[in-house]
């Protein structure tokens, strides 16, 4: 019952942030600032969610730092996402057997 | 009422499907989580279709596993997942005009880190159809990776769990840094986020701040500063 309760609670308060702006915001927002600053914001989030806890994603700092770096320099070149992961998570893979 | 239109729903199953397999990775490792805390393979899959998030849900059920009350797992799941309104209203602002309400409810469901990344990139106004094919294959992946990882949790060796562990940053950094290669804007948006992240992880007092906050305080400064400095011109 208890787990019941606590994955409902869960759906609901994911879903609220998702679906309220969406469905209740309908008009063109003007201004050139607060349209410019939701453009910027999904990097923002993202470079906020990745940095400094990818260095602690895996049992070994140091792994994560060389799987980081794997990541970006994959990024840099324009490889896709599934590729990056892949990599990012078979070289730290690699460091865990080799190391 | 407009006519289905197909070929925006195969667009957006195409720049879904790599979303989608990286997916498969992230919910492995989340799936493997919730199993080696006790929970069943069924109620693991039932979390990740009824939320469909990293963080909120690898957060909820470690809030779970500690029996934690109701209302500790409502606040810390909804403060990590408030930046979803910021991304939701940015998509308020692409959507095609004519949508209506009720398909707006379903695609709000699908609004994730990378699904928005995706959507945001986009050049024409958004269709409800391309939308719809954007987050299918995600949606797919993220499933059956978090039963995969709860049913075989076994069959993985410790150190592939661990190693897992890096994929969901792995897909942020491969959707970040070629746009950085790209603008400058970027680079100092995502540099002073960041720097900030940084802060609130080792600054003292600071660092007793949630994690789910100091996105949101990281983001809204950064972008912030950056609407400033780079202000973008309306091309329409």
């Amino acid at each position: 019952m208890y787990l019941l309760f606590a994955m409902l609670i869960m759906a609901v308060v994911t879903y609220i942030p998702r679906v309220l702006p969406l469905t209740l915001f309908n008009k063109k927002i003007q201004s050139v600032y607060i349209r410019s600053f939701l453009h910027y914001v999904p990097y923002a989030v993202l470079g906020a969610m990745t940095f400094p806890h990818v260095f602690y994603s895996t049992k070994h700092m140091p792994y994560a730092i060389i799987g980081t770096l794997s990541a970006i320099i994959l990024g840099y070149y324009g490889k896709g996402l599934l590729i990056v992961a892949m990599i990012a998570v078979g070289v730290v893979y690699g460091c865990n057997i080799l190391l | 009422m407009a006519k289905w239109d197909k070929e925006e729903y195969k667009r957006g199953l195409k720049k879904g499907l790599p979303i989608g397999l990286g997916y498969l990775y992230v919910s492995v490792a989340f799936g493997m989580m919730a199993a080696a805390g006790g929970l069943s393979p069924i109620s693991a899959l039932v979390i990740s279709m009824t939320n469909l998030t990293s963080a909120g849900q690898f957060a909820g059920i470690g809030l779970i596993f500690n029996s934690a009350a109701y209302i500790e797992i409502a606040l810390t799941v909804f403060i990590i997942n408030i930046r979803y309104f910021l991304m939701s209203l940015a998509l308020s602002q692409k959507l095609s005009v004519s949508m209506g309400r009720f398909k707006k409810m379903i695609i709000a469901f699908g609004i994730t880190d990378e699904i928005f990344t995706m959507a945001s990139l986009e050049k024409q106004p958004l269709s409800y159809e391309f939308m719809l094919g954007l987050i299918s294959l995600p949606y797919i992946g993220w499933g059956l990776g978090t039963y995969l990882g709860a049913a075989t949790t076994m069959l993985f060796p410790p150190l592939m769990q661990d190693a897992l562990g890096i994929a969901l940053y792995a897909m942020f950094i491969a959707i970040i840094v070629p746009a950085i290669r790209e603008s400058r804007a970027v680079l100092v948006t995502t540099g002073i986020a960041v720097s900030l992240s940084c802060v609130f992880k080792y600054a003292p007092y600071l660092k007793d701040i949630s994690s789910g906050f100091a996105v949101i305080i990281a983001t809204l400064i950064a972008a912030g500063t950056a609407a400033y400095l780079f202000p973008i011109k309306e091309e329409s």
